[in-house]
């Protein structure tokens, strides 16, 4: 046995904690999944799911449909009609496995990209381009779907949800809320405020965490020490973390972290697991900070091909239920584009409407002087 | 009997039971608002009475709270939270700037926020560091927000009320100074418009206005300059966003002369934007430039030196000199 020198043992013990930091999540989890990659029903103990083939083929149609209205509108993006996309490519089963877990009277506050969760709602999604072409900062009543507006300020929605979740509490109300957020707003202070304030006060809230890998153009190792899901221990409700590009699990585990909720038991935070197939969004270029190869290998793992695969091989859609798909793709894909085209630049004095409720002098002062001048244009040109 | 005689602090207090005991939906949030009744004891006894769920004692965790409230406000409830002291709102400014001001715009008109925020404000009480800010300025400055103080108890507890009332988010800047100072209420008069400022003592020569704290320095300014035989109009301003300048304008106009009293720094504080206004406005009325009195450009000082840092009677005389001397 050789006595190893100081100078020897030291970058070994550097390496050790460079590669420490780079791997915090080394001992994988186990991923909740009840449909492989590979397209086979797999059972899992505590999480069990009966749908029937009608159920099936609408899980998959939603995501074909979302899909194919995240691409029109990432195409509508690059012909310049709208400002700004950021495309759920990649997310369509953690959103509709998590938004067909919903009952109609549950509450959705959502980030920004949770398109396919609209599209369950029954939010128009051409409703959801406004704010993208700049025309508002959210085209929908929020009550009218029980889906808030999308919010951009990463993570504020998580404490909007667990204040409404506090009020369902108090109404005696067994509806549930969820709020949507990403890996990097788990590293919001917002965040960890309202897993505090949700389980002090045992709100009926569910918190799904897409972890699609990247924020922006940073890792999840930049966010967190260890899986995301485990956090939820330390503030006393539990985590899981689900097979975010699995619709089936994504629906089992929301399904059972919202029926606690309405139990009486308090939050749940939901991890899935998935990823982000395109960039953050139109503005960004992800081909500057990640691997293809990393891509290639989610693209393996694809929420959709993995259904069609098993709803193929188990016969319960045929040629034709594609074929049909295909043409209302189509048609979606039609109607969105025409409809943002056909979307009117408000009215210039938007700008002062709204602005309060009860009205405030400023605004009517500014709102006239506005006018005026506006006016005044209209007079030399007489 | 329906005329009281309550410090600025009870009368708050008896504002709050009011709006509890009349509206369901009205909740009390912050830290310590419960069994303690609040640092400043402006809740006090309204979690014995009214129960943990109305008057709810809240992790510290300042944007939390008002995240919560906004939450719950979309569930209907009018949610009235309690900032501790006025620098520990700024853990807060994210929730309040960026959501709280901006949803009702952001959804069309389609959801209202009545969340009042209530902050004991400003210095005077000899406290440590984050504990005598005048961060009122930052408030007024974001659209959506509506941002009012009272200087005394009636107004202190009609204003409370009426924020409370209101559809819109109110930040509610309560002078801390002034919470032992006792006052007059009538609580079954009617109460005049929120944002109206009022004439509290009329003159000839020079107009005074002023907000919260520094109302009360400004009419003990006014009856020390009538002494030496100087008229003073001092005006209490009651709203910083909106600001009443149609008030001011009138008093202006009549004595043409202007000085801003607030304890916030004077750079880019509410006097800049008052005397900007008026000077557009009263321009050809007025005699001298308006002159602007408050705190420096420094961090608000150690309790030792605050006399020093805090508009005072001479500091307003002095400005009320300069003023007259053009």
């Amino acid at each position: 046995m050789t006595v190893e020198s100081t100078a020897a043992r030291k970058p070994r013990r550097s390496t050790k904690r460079v590669s420490a930091a780079k791997k915090p999540q080394s001992s994988e989890p186990q991923l909740v999944q009840l449909l492989t990659p590979e397209g086979e029903r797999v059972e899992h103990p505590e999480y069990e799911i009966d749908l029937t083939p009608d159920e099936l083929r609408g899980l998959y149609r939603d995501m074909v449909l979302t899909r194919r209205f995240d691409a029109e509108a990432t195409a509508l993006q690059r012909q310049g009609e709208l400002g700004l996309w950021a495309s759920l490519l990649g997310q369509e089963a953690a959103q509709i496995g998590s938004g067909r877990a919903l009952r109609d009277d549950d509450y959705v506050f959502p980030t920004y990209r949770e398109h396919g969760v609209a599209w369950c709602r029954g939010v128009d999604p051409t409703n959801l381009l406004g704010m993208f072409r700049g025309v508002n900062h959210g085209g929908w009543d929020p009550n009218t779907n029980n889906f808030h507006l999308y919010t951009i300020v990463i993570g504020s929605q998580t404490l909007h949800a667990t204040g409404y979740a506090m009020g369902v509490a108090k109404d005696g109300a067994d509806s549930a809320v969820i709020a949507y957020f990403g890996d990097g707003a788990s590293s919001q202070g917002d965040v960890a405020e309202s897993f505090t304030f949700s389980a002090v006060y045992n709100a009926p809230v569910v918190f799904f965490c897409q972890n699609n890998q990247w924020a922006i153009s940073e890792p999840t190792e930049k966010q967190t020490r260890v899986p995301l899901y485990q956090r939820a221990q330390g503030y006393g409700f539990p985590g899981v973390r689900v097979d975010g590009n699995d619709v089936l699990a994504c629906l089992a585990v929301t399904r059972s972290a919202l029926e606690r909720a309405r139990r009486g038991e308090g939050p749940t935070l939901v991890e899935a697991f998935t990823y982000r197939m395109g960039a953050h969004t139109t503005s960004d270029d992800p081909t500057k900070y990640r691997a293809d190869e990393e891509r290639q290998a989610w693209e393996a793992k694809d929420p959709i091909l993995r259904l069609r695969t098993y709803l193929e091989n188990a016969g319960h859609a045929d040629e034709a239920f594609f074929t049909s798909l295909d043409e209302e793709s189509e048609t979606l894909g039609k109607r969105v584009r025409e409809a943002v085209r056909a979307m009117p630049d408000p009215d210039h004095l938007a700008i002062f409407e709204n602005v309060y409720a009860d009205g405030h002098a400023l605004v009517d002062e500014e709102r006239a002087q506005f006018i005026a001048y506006q006016a005044s244009f209209a007079e030399e040109g007489n | 009997m329906a005329v009281q005689k309550l410090p600025l602090a009870k009368a708050l207090n008896e504002s709050l039971r009011k709006a509890l005991e009349t509206d369901p939906k009205v909740l009390i949030m912050g830290e310590d608002v419960g069994k303690l009744g609040g640092v400043f004891r402006v809740t006090d006894g309204l979690q014995k009475d009214f129960g943990e769920d109305r008057v709810i004692d809240t992790p510290l965790a300042e944007s939390g709270i008002v995240g919560t409230a906004i939450g719950l406000a979309l569930r209907g409830y009018r949610p009235v939270v309690e900032i501790q002291f006025d620098g520990f709102v700024f853990p807060a400014y994210d929730q309040i700037v960026t959501q709280l001001a901006k949803m009702h715009a952001r959804s069309l008109g389609k959801i209202k926020l009545p969340v009042v925020i209530r902050i004991p404000y400003g210095g005077g009480i000899g406290a440590v560091e984050h504990h005598s800010e005048s961060p009122e300025a930052l408030f007024a400055h974001v659209a959506g927000l509506k941002v009012i103080s009272p200087s005394n108890s009636s107004d202190a507890y009609w204003m409370l009320q009426q924020a409370i009332q209101s559809d819109d988010p109110v930040i509610f800047f309560e002078p801390k100074r002034r919470y032992w100072d006792k006052g007059e209420v009538d609580v079954d008069a009617i109460p005049g418009p929120l944002h109206k400022a009022r004439v509290i003592r009329t003159g000839s020569d020079i107009t005074l206005a002023a907000y919260g704290p520094m109302v009360k320095v400004c009419v003990e300014a006014a009856a020390a300059a009538a002494e030496e035989g100087k008229s003073l109009e001092v005006l209490d301003l009651r709203s910083m966003s909106p600001i009443d300048f149609d008030t001011v304008q009138t008093s202006v106009e009549k004595t043409g002369r202007l000085v801003v009293v607030h304890e916030a720094p004077v750079f880019y504080g509410s006097g800049a934007e008052i005397a900007a206004r008026i000077t557009e406005r009263c321009f050809y009325h007025l005699e001298a430039p308006v002159l602007r009195v408050g705190g420096y450009h420094a961090p608000y000082p150690p309790a030792r030196l605050e006399e020093e840092y805090l508009p005072g009677l001479d500091r307003v005389l002095d400005a009320v000199d300069r003023s007259l001397a053009y």
